[in-house]
């Protein structure tokens, strides 16, 4: 799967609270509703500005915090195709992999704000068309292909009933 | 090759000899989810086909974020709550029984050498009981429930040797907050913490459980504490399960072994906005504070209601602070009030709320105005954490947030322990 997006910049440590905030998570199970208050103490109008298939680039340690599984599913349904970070947090790795949100481990340092990116899940590479340079993706572990393949984690129970590594 | 507690708890779970680096999928002692995770696990186990709990009496839902309900949207997630645990048998703990992260280890679901999961960050909490206990989202939980399993890398391990005799007015929280600012937000991801040295034997279980509730501040999965007579002791009192205890081997591999001497320790402070942005008490002493909170699955529990009172016994908060108590479960609050601990709070100023996680995280129960500062004995102090982006949250032990209550001002705890 090929994806081709814009670059939206954030820091280090962008933490759950600040993905979707506890307050909204609480009273909804609606993520359309959810996604309209993405990132929105960071920008108040990132919701706004963002088109389908946007990216978030970010620094080291993203989504780190609570283990709320509405911060990768507000981000996705948001339209964001792609998180890409330096580095990410633990429980925010797996629920993006379970929820069906890519996301890409790599040097972000080189991409800047408003980049156009594409990236390549199947073969693993990202590409800076801004910029024309490849950058360096770190191999997602093989559990995770395979149930990023399946379409995320429900969609591979379904499938299997069980876990089938 | 020596091993880590880590290690030997997956080892018993997985069914071979792991070690860190390995894919297991191992099977699971306990399974939680509360009222901020639960409603996404219960439509991620319908979607999965899920006909049953692997296990019911290995299940637990508690409402404790947003208890009692502030408003319909909760209250409609609260019902799916309640009607999938009736339909499928498991457990559930309403509103006022408590903070996930007190009930299950107080209400004896919990024991050494268990593999625990929680679809919330601060599950490893448990850790302190010796057993290896971790956060994890809807999804995952949604697939333990039904498989009783879960799939994980083995963490290799950071061990904090923690020595010394602990000064008057310094406690675990201190010790926690210093360790969290040297080693940064993510300085320990993907890791497992272990935490030994006379300076943990000397402390409470109680007291214990506030510094593993918080590995997951650094990023840690886990914080694994040793097997002793005093775990023992407070599992002989709460669980009938015999404890299976796990001991580190003496040559285990660790990635690093940091040292900690508690002894010339002071009260520290996480500022704002990130919780591994610690600084001594000292360098922000004197700064005004509108709202005090005591509370949370990190010191809600009995130990620390008993240490603000022993400060504000007798006394008034400062007319400029509003001082909010929620005992951390309903069996804390009960004894606090036996004890009298309740009514030397209450007297002083303090609004006592729900047992359960009270305004932590921002929902209800204290919202602060903006360009407040807060002090308070949680564990996170993010932007808008407690539900307002435009507040200064602080974090602190409880014997500074009661000496601050009374002040007005952050103060320093140490001369009411002189
Ligand atoms: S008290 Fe706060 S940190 Fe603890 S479980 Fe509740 S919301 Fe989370």
């Amino acid at each position: 799967m090929i994806l081709t997006g814009k670059a939206f910049k954030f820091g280090d440590d962008i933490n759950t609270d600040y993905i979707i905030s506890g307050k909204y998570k609480f009273k909804t199970l609606d993520m359309k509703e959810l996604a309209k208050h993405v990132m929105e103490d960071l920008d108040p109008h990132f919701y706004e500005k963002i088109n389908e298939g946007d990216m978030i680039v970010a620094g080291s340690n993203f989504g780190c915090g609570s283990s709320r599984e509405q911060a990768p599913l507000a981000i996705k349904h948001a339209g964001i195709s792609c998180v890409l970070a330096l580095s990410f947090a633990r429980i925010f790795y797996r629920n993006a992999i379970n929820t069906g949100l890519p996301v890409v481990e790599c040097d972000t340092s080189q991409i800047e704000e408003g980049d156009l990116l594409e990236v390549n899940l199947g073969e693993g590479t990202v590409y800076n068309k801004t910029k024309k340079i490849n950058i360096a993706v770190s191999p997602l572990p093989d559990v995770m292909i395979k149930i990023l393949a399946d379409g995320g984690l429900i969609k591979h129970f379904q499938k299997h009933g069980d876990y089938n590594f | 090759m020596g091993k880590t507690i880590a290690e030997k708890i997956f080892s018993t779970h997985c069914g071979k000899e792991a070690e860190a680096g390995d894919l297991v999928v191992a099977d699971l002692d306990f399974i939680m989810a509360q009222d901020g995770t639960a409603p996404l696990a219960i439509n991620s186990f319908n979607e999965m086909g899920g006909k049953r709990a692997f296990d019911p009496s290995r299940v637990a839902l508690v409402i404790d974020h947003s208890a009692p309900s502030p408003n319909e949207g909760v209250s409609s997630l609260h019902k799916l709550m309640r009607e999938f645990a009736a339909d499928k048998e498991v457990i559930l703990y309403d509103i006022g029984d408590g903070v996930c992260h007190q009930l299950l280890p107080e209400q004896g679901h919990v024991a050494s050498g268990d593999l625990v999961i929680g679809a919330d960050s601060h599950t490893c909490t448990y850790g302190a009981l010796n057993a290896f206990s971790t956060g994890v989202g809807s999804t995952d939980l949604a697939a333990a429930m039904i498989s009783g399993k879960l799939w994980f890398k083995v963490p290799e391990t950071i061990k904090y040797f923690c020595q010394g005799s602990w000064p008057g007015g310094v406690f675990s929280k201190d010790l926690i907050l210093r360790i969290i600012g040297d080693t940064g937000a993510d300085g320990a991801t993907y890791l497992a913490s272990e935490f030994s040295g006379d300076a943990i034997s000397a402390l409470e279980i109680e007291e214990r459980f506030t510094i593993s509730n918080m590995v997951i501040e650094m990023g840690a999965k886990a914080g694994l504490m040793e097997f002793d007579e005093k775990v023992e002791r407070w599992l002989k009192s709460r669980t009938g399960r015999p404890p299976q205890a796990v001991f580190a081997d003496d040559d285990a591999v660790y990635l690093d072994v940091r040292k900690y001497d508690v002894s010339n320790l002071e009260p520290q402070v996480a500022c704002p906005h990130t919780v591994d942005n610690v600084s001594p008490l000292k360098d922000v002493e004197g700064l005004p504070i509108q709202q005090a909170f005591l509370g949370t699955c990190t010191n809600g529990r009995l130990i620390d209601l008993k240490i603000a009172a022993a400060i504000l016994g007798g006394k008034k908060v400062s007319p400029a602070v509003r001082f909010i108590v929620a005992p951390a479960s309903r069996e804390v609050y009960l004894e606090a009030m036996q004890q009298g601990i309740l009514k030397a709070l209450v007297e002083a100023g303090a609004a006592v709320v729900t047992p359960g996680c009270g305004p932590c995280v921002g929902t209800h129960n204290g919202v602060p105005s903006d360009g407040e500062v807060v002090l308070s004995t949680a564990n996170r102090n993010f932007k808008g954490r407690m539900g307002n982006s435009n507040a200064f949250i602080y974090l602190a032990s409880p014997a500074t947030v009661a000496a601050s209550a009374l002040e007005g001002k952050i103060t320093d705890p140490r001369p009411y322990f002189a």
